[in-house]
């Protein structure tokens, strides 16, 4: 087993409940995931796919399904930019604790370079900011969606 | 598989407070917990390792530095209680990843929408520029 090359940890005030359907509800992703929407009948072995106002950018395989404790599914950049890339994997595992509930977010199994590698390092604590706030205060702040093109450029 | 951040060292109440002033937004553990751990050379050159390459072993994280291995191990503890450092055990061995989620939650709450672009473009120029010297 290679060891994982991101791995991020929030606390957020929630239950773990709600905080997995916030991971698996594409109303909820749509708000805090900078309008990605996901999708899937949540079968592990079953497809799911992230949405942005109709296009596909993200999809994969449901590997595990776990409520309210571990959800984990590969991820396929469907982004034209990232043509080619092969699929990396990510795995969210949910601890309560108390009166907050402990998100880790792992993200492994990533080609040597490429578009995924380079927008993991800012987008996830985007994400998780993100998600963050809307669990515990019901709206998110409104930052523009990230963009790899300045980090590309460089 | 996850495990080790959350040590119990410290008690949970202090995890528990701290609302920011104007957004209401939790932080776990307490933004000043941040601060401090950052407000460090020794730390931020930890960082700085972790950044360069993820997921180090202590043996790993104390080679070529001038601090002894009692340092670095107190040094981590620190950033593992601000949640700048999230541990996991893999095997024998307890891997160390930067986590920069709560660095975002500093700067969203300072720093404004329409800002962002402009910090970026900032940020980029001050690198184009300074190139030599990294």
């Amino acid at each position: 087993m290679s060891k994982p090359e991101y791995v991020y940890v929030t606390y957020i005030e929630t239950t773990a409940d709600t905080l997995w359907r916030a991971l698996t509800d594409g109303d909820l992703t749509e708000r805090y995931w900078f309008g990605n929407r996901i999708a899937s009948d949540w079968t592990p072995g079953s497809a799911y796919r992230f949405t942005n106002a109709g296009s596909p950018t993200v999809e994969g395989e449901v590997i595990v399904f776990d409520p309210v404790r571990k959800l984990a599914h590969s991820w396929i950049d469907r982004k034209p930019e990232a043509a080619g890339e092969s699929a990396s994997r990510v795995t969210f595992d949910l601890e309560p604790r108390g009166k907050v509930v402990k998100l880790t977010v792992t993200h492994d199994e990533l080609g040597e370079d490429g578009r995924t590698r380079r927008s993991i390092s800012g987008g996830w604590p985007m994400v998780l900011s993100n998600l963050k706030s809307l669990l515990e205060t019901g709206h998110v702040i409104e930052i523009a969606a990230p963009s790899c093109s300045a980090k590309d450029a460089a | 598989m996850h495990g080790a951040c959350w040590n119990g060292r410290r008690s949970p109440s202090l995890y528990f407070r701290a609302l920011t002033c104007n957004r209401l937004v939790a932080y776990y553990p307490a933004m000043d917990e941040v601060f401090k751990a950052l407000a460090d050379a020794s730390r931020r050159s930890l960082l700085d390792r972790l950044h360069a390459r993820n997921g180090q072993t202590l043996n790993e994280l104390c080679e070529g530095l001038a601090m002894t291995r009692q340092a670095v191990t107190k040094h981590l503890v620190i950033l593992e209680e601000a949640n700048l450092v999230t541990t996991i055990r893999q095997g024998r061995e307890k891997l160390h990843y930067l986590n920069p989620v709560p660095i975002h939650q500093i700067g969203e709450r300072w720093i404004k929408k329409f800002e962002r672009g402009k910090l970026a473009a900032l940020s980029e120029l001050k690198r184009q520029l300074e190139k030599r010297d990294e």
